[in-house]
């Protein structure tokens, strides 16, 4: 690199708007291919737009941290997001009120299932304690799921990867497999991806139709609670 | 829009309070949520403005994870020895959740 180029390259590398900017590229990017491929849901505009970045900064040589100095004007925007899922869940009241009593049994069950599942799987694959305790709160929003794995002796770093993992496969494989076993009503495949997938499974959902959103986001925030109170009881037992 | 976006910061900002005073175990944002879910609620409509905002930052809600998912790079290491539990740990435990949580729902709610 010629002594010019390098010292704007250090100039660059250094200021928030390179990495907020490859943000918004590298999505709209993904996005695009999403689109090109017919919105197959292999093409996850997260994923595609992850590796992007994930490539690029191991490429230049560029910290995290030093991307993420840009990025988090982007993640910032997570907060009022997750606020603002309040108005599509209002839009679903009437639905909501009459699908209570099963969406709690469902929340419930459901919940146990997964960190059941995950342990036992895992475990039985030969994973280290550290992992399985970093890996049963997988299904919650990362801030709760980073919450439990501290409390239960998992790594909080690398549970914010393994969710991040799950959301990700949960929106690949969710819409599809709820088709395949005639799942057709979208507050149940809402509910059902919200649960297994959080707020990337959200994200998803939305594209099903507004009400599979809602009922998505819906799950999400529930979820989150019941695991915090479940994961140490069942983490007790299985350890 | 700039007087909803405040509202919503607003819920944020009381579910991060709350969150941290009653020391519960939500993040605020959640709570926030659910906060003005009950407003709405107790409103009975949602004001125009409110819903163009929301709907506006729900619109790219998958852009807003990419900057916590590219921090994969910082666990490839582990990744890479553990990378068979995890895989398929995630892979059929993800499936069944959604698969058994489905289940549940549907029985339940056919039940009624």
């Amino acid at each position: 690199m010629n002594p010019e180029l390098r010292e704007l390259w250090v100039y660059l590398s250094t200021s928030p708007l390179l990495g907020l900017t490859l943000t918004l590229l590298a999505y709209q990017l993904a996005y695009a291919v999403y689109v090109k491929l017919g919105s197959h849901p292999l093409a996850n505009p997260v994923a595609i737009a992850v590796a992007l970045i994930v490539a690029i900064l191991t490429f230049t040589g560029t910290p995290y941290a030093v991307y993420f100095e840009g990025a988090q004007f982007v993640h910032f925007l997570l907060g009022p997001a997750t606020v603002a899922l309040a108005v599509p869940l209002y839009a679903q009241w009437p639905r909501l009120k009459k699908l209570f009593g099963a969406s709690m049994l469902a929340l419930v069950t459901g919940s146990v299932v997964s960190v059941v599942s995950v342990w036992l799987i895992a475990e039985a694959l030969g994973a280290s304690d550290q992992v399985l305790r970093s890996l049963a709160p997988k299904s919650v929003t990362s801030p709760i799921g980073m919450g439990i794995s501290e409390k239960i002796g998992g790594l909080p770093s690398l549970t914010a990867v393994l969710i991040m993992l799950t959301g990700i496969v949960g929106a690949v494989i969710g819409p599809t497999l709820l088709k395949a076993t005639a799942t057709q009503d979208d507050a149940i495949r809402g509910f059902a991806i919200g649960m297994s997938a959080h707020g990337i499974g959200t994200a998803r959902a939305f594209q099903i139709s507004e009400t599979a959103g809602a009922f998505s986001a819906l799950a999400m925030g529930l979820n989150g609670v019941v695991t915090s109170i479940v994961v140490p009881v069942l983490v007790h037992a299985l350890a | 829009m700039l007087a909803s976006l405040t509202l919503l910061l607003v819920f944020q900002l009381i579910g991060e309070t709350v969150v941290q005073w009653l020391r519960l175990p939500v993040p605020g944002p959640v709570l926030g949520m659910l906060l003005l879910f009950a407003a709405l609620v107790v409103r009975g409509e949602v004001p125009t403005a409110l819903r163009d905002t929301a709907n506006g930052l729900l619109q790219h809600l998958s852009l807003l994870f990419v900057p916590a998912g590219a921090g994969v790079m910082t666990h490839l290491g582990l990744l890479a020895t553990a990378w068979l539990p995890i895989t398929v740990a995630i892979l059929l435990s993800t499936a069944v959740t959604l698969l058994f949580t489905a289940f549940v729902m549907r029985a339940a709610a056919r039940q009624r």
